[in-house]
């Protein structure tokens, strides 16, 4: 393997096509070692295409698809760990059988002792794995993402469904990943899991990476300032002048202001309630709309 | 091989945990010939089945009006024949009730202990003008009852759908739940899963195959003829042969539904015309070309030639190239056109 270069993947001019449909368009993405990758995108954006291409289930149309500079082969598996949303295991086997059948697949494979404690799993050894609860399924499918112990790890929407308790349990979980200096894929329709696990995003639109970069940059470069929000009930007339681009929502009017004083002083003179007045950061949510053409 | 073994008892652990299926492919078709054990203790044909030998391309002259003799009564069924020694052994089991033969003098066979063919015997006698050229050969044999003769069939069919829907049926719903997309996203080969879902398939096969054999001696008494290491060898040869073509079938389909109709359209015509339940003897030419295009044809006819009649290697030698012939044939299709989704 290359190690010339610190991307651990990378494609190079990626294209699927589906008869005339252009899922992915000619993607160029470099994913350095170490960190947990966000791509994020919505409904037919194509990120589930290019995810199942990099992890070498479906086929390109075109283009390359590099691992450690070496273009993907018979082996790639060995070194790549996969957790699918939506997928269902062999009928009747037990937690603890699921774990033995998939380590019995790759030539390493971590400590089964140690992977049990690491994801949890101790509890539910004996459960049939498919009688499980979200979380407990979760956790058992991230196990057997890691049971190769694999250099590059696959998440697709690991948290969908999940309660709020069992979606920062399983954020820990990715993070200790992470601190193993294992390369995070993942996949998430939850702007704020993004915020919290991914050091690096990539919001694909109609197949194609329309920003990338880490989340703190991406937002300084496309928003300046604070969001503030006024409801409309509080408005008593058309708004006048204030200082800050106004973004007219259904039940309130945004403002976004880089002079929060002289924009506050200005509703004041106005004669409007602040009561009822939210003042924000803006935030991964606010950067999707607006990358994705939902602009306000 | 580690990844063999697993995935073969992964899905063994699969299988004998779901109670309600075990539960059914052992007692399914005990069941069977339980009741038909109950259904069929006695002799319930009402006709003459005369079988009718062969052994040269022309009729005599003689034969044909000893047919005609027969053919006066519109009781008797002729069936052809053109090996001597199937031919006795029908008589030996009561199969056939007479057996005539042309040749330089007229031959034919009877079973003593057959009253019905003591009847064509008499028959015959009665009204053939050719007494001198008749040749009479006795060919002593215990009746074989339906019960028994059914055994062979009903192992079979047991066979047949434990192959095609056991597994058939379980790769198409795995392909459909996503269970083969989780699988592709590992080392494991297509190769190595076929193999593993074969295997399992198999051992389960003859285990069922070894209950219900010794469950039919329990219930109905059934006395094996042949050898148990041939029947062994015959009977893993044919699971072979139905697993590969119920692997062929769910090479590619992901519908359950689209599955159980392919299914269908083969096990249904298999089940009536591959002599499970009657046997081909007199069918017409094409129904009985049509039937030995099925696996399940060679299947029946052989089991039931080691079980009945005792037969020996080298007999069911043809029938067991046929069979592991086509075994190859849809293991290898099953293998080209596999699809993990």
């Amino acid at each position: 393997m290359n190690s010339n270069t610190d991307s651990i993947l990378e494609t190079k001019n990626l294209v699927k096509k589906y008869g005339d449909l252009t899922a992915v368009n000619c993607l160029n993405l470099k994913i350095k070692e170490g960190i947990c990758f966000g791509l994020l995108g919505s409904n037919g954006a194509g990120k589930t295409t290019t995810l199942e291409m990099i992890e070498s289930i479906v086929k390109p149309t075109s283009g390359e698809i590099l691992f450690r500079g070496q273009p993907i082969g018979k082996g790639y598996h060995h070194h790549i760990g996969i957790q699918f949303q939506h997928t269902s295991l062999p009928d009747k086997l037990k937690v603890k059988e699921v774990l033995i059948l998939f380590k019995s697949f790759y030539d390493k494979s971590m400590n089964m002792d140690e992977l049990i404690s690491w994801c949890d799993l101790e509890e539910i050894l004996d459960r049939d794995s498919n009688q499980l609860s979200g979380g407990q399924r979760q956790r058992l499918l991230l196990a057997l993402g890691l049971v190769n112990d694999p250099e590059l790890l696959f998440l697709d929407e690991p948290t969908t469904g999940l309660d709020p308790q069992a979606r920062r349990l399983f954020w820990q979980l990715v993070r200790s990943v992470k601190a193993r200096n294992k390369t995070v894929v993942l996949t998430t329709h939850y702007m704020e899991e993004a915020y919290e696990l991914c050091d690096e995003i990539g919001i694909m639109e109609k197949g194609e990476i329309i920003a990338q970069g880490s989340p703190d940059k991406l937002l300084s470069e496309h928003f300046q300032g604070l969001a503030i929000r006024i409801p409309k009930s509080d408005l008593k007339g058309p708004l006048g002048t204030v200082p800050g681009t106004l973004f007219d929502l259904p039940d309130s009017i945004e403002i976004q202001t880089i002079d929060v004083n002289g924009t506050m002083k200005a509703l004041l003179d106005q004669n409007i309630s602040l009561a009822h007045v939210q003042v924000r950061s803006r935030n991964l949510d606010d950067l999707f709309l607006r990358m994705t053409g939902d602009k306000k | 091989m580690k990844t063999f073994f697993a995935l073969m008892i992964a899905r063994n652990k699969e299988f004998y945990r779901d109670h309600v299926t075990l539960g059914w492919t052992f007692l399914f078709p005990l069941i069977v010939i339980a009741g038909f054990a109950f259904g069929y203790n006695g002799n319930s044909e009402h006709i003459f089945k005369v079988g009718v030998l062969h052994t040269t391309p022309t009729i005599s002259a003689q034969i044909t009006e000893s047919e005609q003799v027969l053919r006066s009564s519109d009781t008797t069924q002729f069936v052809d024949f053109t090996d001597a020694v199937s031919a006795v052994k029908k008589v030996q089991l009561h199969q056939i009730d007479f057996l005539i033969s042309e040749g330089r003098t007229l031959k034919y066979w009877v079973n003593p202990e057959s009253p019905k063919g003591r009847l064509v015997e008499k028959l015959l006698l009665g009204g053939n003008p050719h007494l001198e050229l008749l040749e009479k050969e006795s060919v002593p044999g215990r009746a074989v009852r339906y019960v028994e003769w059914l055994i062979p069939g009903i192992l079979a069919m047991n066979m047949m759908f434990s192959s095609l829907f056991g597994v058939g049926y379980a790769i198409v719903r795995y392909r459909k739940n996503g269970v083969l997309k989780r699988l592709k996203a590992t080392p494991v080969t297509a190769f190595q899963f076929l193999a593993a879902q074969l295997a399992s398939r198999l051992l389960l096969i003859m285990m069922t195959s070894a209950i219900v054999f010794f469950g039919a001696i329990t219930i109905v008494g059934f006395k094996m003829q042949g050898s148990y290491a041939l029947l062994f060898l015959y009977i893993a040869v044919s699971a072979g042969c139905m697993i590969s073509l119920g692997l062929a079938v769910a090479s590619r389909i992901a519908s359950e539904e689209l599955a159980e109709g392919i299914l269908n359209l083969l096990t249904w015509p298999m089940m009536f015309l591959s002599g499970i339940w009657f046997s081909l003897d007199g069918a017409s030419k094409g129904v009985t070309a049509f039937a030995s295009l099925f696996p399940l044809t060679h299947i029946v006819s052989g089991s039931r030639q080691i079980m009945i009649e005792g037969a020996s290697y080298q007999t069911l030698a043809p029938s067991m190239l046929i069979l592991g012939g086509m075994g190859l044939i849809f293991l290898l299709l099953g293998s080209i056109l596999f699809k993990w989704e």
